[in-house]
C-alpha cells in the first residue's frame, strides 16, 4: 500500500510539472508545423508569466492576470512572426533575441513596478487559480485504490491544468479536423503548393505564430498564477526548451507530445523525489543525471536511434514568393 | 547567410548597416529605461565613463571583451560554414575542465608559461569535444545542430554541476568550486600593456589571455579567408549544393568546423578561470556563449568587426555594471536586454533597414551617373 501511495503522490506531481510543458510544445506544434522555428518559448513563457504577475498583483483579478499574459505572449509571438515570416529574418536568431530581451526585461520592469528582487508580490486569494474539487472527492478518498485515484490524481488540480489536458484533443482536432489546420500543415510543408491555390501563406503563419502566443499565454500565467502564488525571475528554468525537447520527442504529433510531457514531466518529479535516495541493482544515480535525461533523450532520438525525427519540410525557412 | 538585395559599397555593408541596427537597439533600450522612470542620457553617461573613465575600468572592459573574442569567433566560424552553433555556452563551460586539469596537476610544479600553452590545448580540445558530438550527429545523422546544441548546454550544465559538486571540489570544503590555484595557475596581468598609455589597470584583471584573443582572431582571418579548408566551409555555408558538386567533403566539414567553433569556444575558459577566479566555480561562464552569438551578428562574422563588436560587449558589461551601481533602479539585467535587442536588430532584423539604405544610394548613385550624362552631352 505504502508503494502505492508513492506512485499516487509521483504522479500527482507528474501532472502538476506537466502542464505548463504540455502547453508549451502544443504551442512550439502549432508554429513548426506551420514552417517557424520557434526556440523562443522559453521567453514568451516567462514573459506571461511576469505579465500574469504583474496584472493579477495589480488588479487582484485572476482572470486580468490570464489576460495580461496571453496578451504579452501574443505580443512577443508576433514580434517573431515580424522577423521571420515578414523580414525572413533567421528564425533561430529571432527566437534567441526574444528569450534575452524577456529574460532582462521582467527583472528591470519587476524591480522597478515592485522593488521585491525581481518578484511581483504574492498574489490574494482572488488573484490566483483555486483548485477544482470533484464531486464527492473527499468522501471517496478513503477508498482503497479507488479513493486516492479519483481524489488526489484526477480531482484536486487548477482549470489550467484541465484545460491543458483538454488543449490535446482539441489541438489535434484543429490541425487534423479542420480546413484551417490542413492549410496550416501543408504551409509548414510546402509553401508554394499553399501559395498556388491563392492562399496567403503569410497570413497562414501568423495566425499560427498567435496560436502559439496563446497556448505559451496559457504556460506562463499557469506557473505564475496557480503553481506558485505570484512571479519569481527566471521561473521557466529551461522549461521551454524542455518543451521544445518534448515536441521533437513527439515527433510533431499533439498526442504524443502530451505522453512526452508527462514522461519529462516524470523523470522531473522523479529526480526530486530520488534525491539522495540509492535505488535497487543501479545504486546512487545522480540528481544531475535525472534531470539531463530528457535532454540526453531527445539528441539520441534525434541521432534517429529510436527512431527518427523528422521536422516538417519547410520548417525555418522563410517563405519568398516566386519572382 | 544570404543576402538578397542590391550590393552596396563595403563601408556601407559592414558599418553602415550595423551601426544603424546598433543604434536602433539603443534606442528601444532607451525606451525601456524611460519605462523604468530613470533618464536614458544619465543610464548613457553611466554606461560610457564606467567602462572608459579609468584605467581600471578599461582593464575591466578589455578583460570582458577578451571573452567575448573568444565565443564571437566560435560562432562565426559555424556561421561561415552555414552551422549554427548556438552551443557556445555549453562548450565553453566544459572547456573549463581542461582547464581545470591543467592547473591542478601542475600549478605547483610549473610556472605559469608551462601550464599556460597546456590549459590552452585542454580547454580547446575539451571544447571540441563537446561540439564534437553535436557536429557528428549533424553530418551523419542528419540531427539538427540547433537543437542539439541547446541540449548539449544543458547536458554541460549538469555534468558540470556533478563534477564540481562531487568530483573536482577539494575534501571538507562547501564550496561547488576547485581548489584555488597556486601561482602557475595564475595568468600575468597586462598591466604594462596598459600602462604604456598611462593608464592603471588596478584591479582590473586583464590578463595574457587577451593577446591570445588577438591571436585567435588573426588565426581564424588566416583560417577562413586563406586556406583551403576555409574556402571549402564558405563553399558550403553559401551553397551547400554547390559544395557537394565539387566534391567537397559535407559531413567531414560539418564536423572539423564544428570542432573549431568548440575549441575556441572552450579557450573562453581561460581567461575567468586562469586569469581572473583562478579556480573552477559553478557557472563561470556566466552567458558568455550567448553573447558570442550577438558578437558574432554584430562583427559580421568577421575578426576584424568581431573586436570591436567583443569590446563593445565589454563595454556594455562593465558600463552595465556602473549603471546598476549608480542608478539602483537599473540593474545588470539591462545588458541582456540590450544584449537581446543587438541580436534581434542586427540579427533576426537585419534586413529591416536594409531596402532604405539601399534606395538611398541608388538615388545618389543615379544621380552622380545623371551628373556625368549632362556633362558629356
Amino acid at each position: 500500500m505504502d508503494f502505492f501511495h508513492v506512485l499516487v503522490v509521483l504522479l500527482e506531481s507528474t501532472i502538476r510539472v506537466s502542464v505548463p510543458l504540455v502547453f508549451a510544445a502544443l504551442a512550439g506544434l502549432f508554429t513548426e508545423r506551420a514552417g517557424v522555428f520557434d526556440i523562443s518559448l522559453e521567453g514568451k513563457m516567462l514573459g506571461a508569466a511576469f505579465a500574469a504577475g504583474a496584472a493579477a498583483a495589480v488588479s487582484e483579478s485572476v482572470w486580468v492576470g490570464l489576460a495580461a499574459a496571453v496578451l504579452v505572449s501574443v505580443l512577443l509571438s508576433l514580434v517573431h512572426g515580424y522577423a521571420s515570416i515578414t523580414q525572413r529574418g533567421n528564425q533561430i536568431v529571432s527566437g534567441v533575441a526574444i528569450n534575452f530581451i524577456v529574460a532582462g526585461a521582467t527583472v528591470i520592469l519587476g524591480e522597478a513596478w515592485f522593488r521585491q528582487g525581481g518578484r511581483t508580490p504574492a498574489l490574494v486569494e482572488g488573484a490566483r487559480f483555486q483548485i477544482v474539487n470533484f464531486p464527492g472527492a473527499d468522501a471517496i478518498r478513503d477508498v482503497p485504490v479507488l479513493g486516492p485515484i479519483y481524489a488526489d490524481l484526477l480531482s484536486g488540480h487548477f482549470l489550467l491544468t484541465y484545460l491543458a489536458f483538454a488543449m490535446v484533443p482539441i489541438s489535434w482536432w484543429i490541425l487534423f479536423r479542420t480546413r484551417f489546420g490542413l492549410r496550416l500543415r501543408a504551409v509548414g510543408e510546402n509553401p508554394g503548393a499553399v501559395d498556388t491555390a491563392g492562399i496567403s501563406v503569410i497570413w497562414l503563419r501568423y495566425r499560427a505564430v498567435i496560436c502559439c502566443g496563446i497556448l505559451c499565454g496559457f504556460a506562463g500565467a499557469y506557473l505564475s498564477l496557480a503553481m506558485t502564488a505570484g512571479f519569481v525571475k527566471g521561473m521557466t528554468a529551461g522549461k521551454g526548451y524542455i518543451a521544445l525537447a518534448a515536441l521533437i520527442f513527439a515527433k510533431w504529433r499533439p498526442v504524443n507530445v502530451m505522453f512526452a510531457c508527462l514522461l519529462f514531466g516524470f523523470l522531473d518529479a522523479l529526480a526530486i523525489r530520488l534525491q539522495g535516495a540509492p535505488l535497487p541493482l543501479i545504486g546512487q544515480v545522480p540528481v544531475q543525471l535525472m534531470q539531463a535525461l530528457p535532454y540526453i533523450l531527445t539528441v539520441v532520438l534525434l541521432a534517429g536511434f529510436i527512431g527518427k525525427a523528422i521536422p516538417p519540410k519547410a520548417g525555418g525557412v522563410p517563405y519568398v514568393k516566386e519572382r | 547567410m544570404s543576402v538578397p538585395y542590391a550590393k552596396l559599397p563595403g563601408w556601407v555593408e559592414y558599418g553602415l548597416v550595423p551601426l544603424v541596427n546598433l543604434a536602433v537597439a539603443f534606442l528601444v533600450a532607451g525606451l525601456v529605461v524611460l519605462l523604468v522612470g530613470e533618464n536614458p542620457l544619465e543610464a548613457a553617461y553611466h554606461l560610457i565613463n564606467g567602462a572608459f573613465g579609468r584605467g581600471e575600468y578599461i582593464g575591466f572592459t578589455l578583460y570582458y571583451a577578451t571573452t567575448f573574442i573568444f565565443t564571437g569567433l566560435a560562432v562565426a566560424v559555424a556561421f561561415h560554414a552555414g552551422l549554427f552553433n548556438i552551443g557556445g555556452e555549453g562548450q565553453a563551460y566544459v572547456g573549463g575542465i581542461g582547464v581545470a586539469l591543467a592547473c591542478l596537476w601542475l600549478d605547483k610544479l610549473m610556472p605559469w608559461y608551462v601550464v599556460f600553452p597546456l590549459a590552452m590545448v585542454g580547454s580547446a580540445l575539451f571544447g571540441a569535444l563537446w561540439a564534437f558530438l553535436p557536429g557528428w550527429l549533424q553530418a551523419r545523422r542528419g540531427s539538427h545542430i540547433v537543437i542539439t546544441t541547446i541540449m548539449f548546454n544543458f547536458i554541460a550544465s549538469s555534468l558540470m554541476v556533478y563534477l564540481l559538486t562531487r568530483v573536482l571540489k577539494p575534501l571538507g570544503s562547501m564550496a561547488p568550486q576547485t581548489r584555488t590555484f597556486a601561482e602557475g595557475g595564475q595568468l600575468p596581468k597586462l598591466d604594462w600593456l596598459l600602462s604604456i598609455f598611462g593608464l592603471n589597470v588596478g584591479t582590473a584583471p586583464f590578463n595574457i589571455s587577451f593577446l591570445l584573443a588577438l591571436a585567435a582572431a588573426f588565426a581564424v582571418w588566416l583560417l577562413i579567408w586563406r586556406t583551403r579548408l576555409g574556402y571549402e566551409m564558405r563553399t558550403m555555408g553559401h551553397s551547400p549544393s554547390a559544395a557537394r558538386y565539387a566534391g567537397i567533403r559535407e559531413s567531414r566539414i560539418i564536423v572539423i568546423t564544428m570542432m573549431i567553433s568548440g575549441g575556441l569556444a572552450g579557450m573562453m575558459a581561460l581567461n575567468p578561470i586562469m586569469g581572473e577566479q583562478f579556480r573552477m566555480q559553478l557557472d563561470f561562464v556566466q552567458g558568455a556563449g550567448f553573447v558570442g552569438i550577438a558578437v558574432a551578428l554584430m562583427g559580421r562574422s568577421h575578426p576584424a568587426g568581431i573586436i570591436p563588436a567583443a569590446i563593445l560587449f565589454g563595454v556594455l558589461y562593465q558600463g552595465g555594471a556602473e549603471i546598476a551601481f549608480e542608478m539602483p533602479s537599473i540593474s545588470r539585467d539591462m545588458i541582456v536586454i540590450i544584449q537581446g535587442l543587438v541580436i534581434l536588430f542586427a540579427g533576426a532584423l537585419e534586413n529591416m533597414f536594409r531596402p532604405a539604405i539601399a534606395r538611398a544610394f541608388a538615388m545618389r548613385g543615379q544621380r552622380a551617373a545623371a551628373l556625368v550624362e549632362t556633362k558629356g552631352a
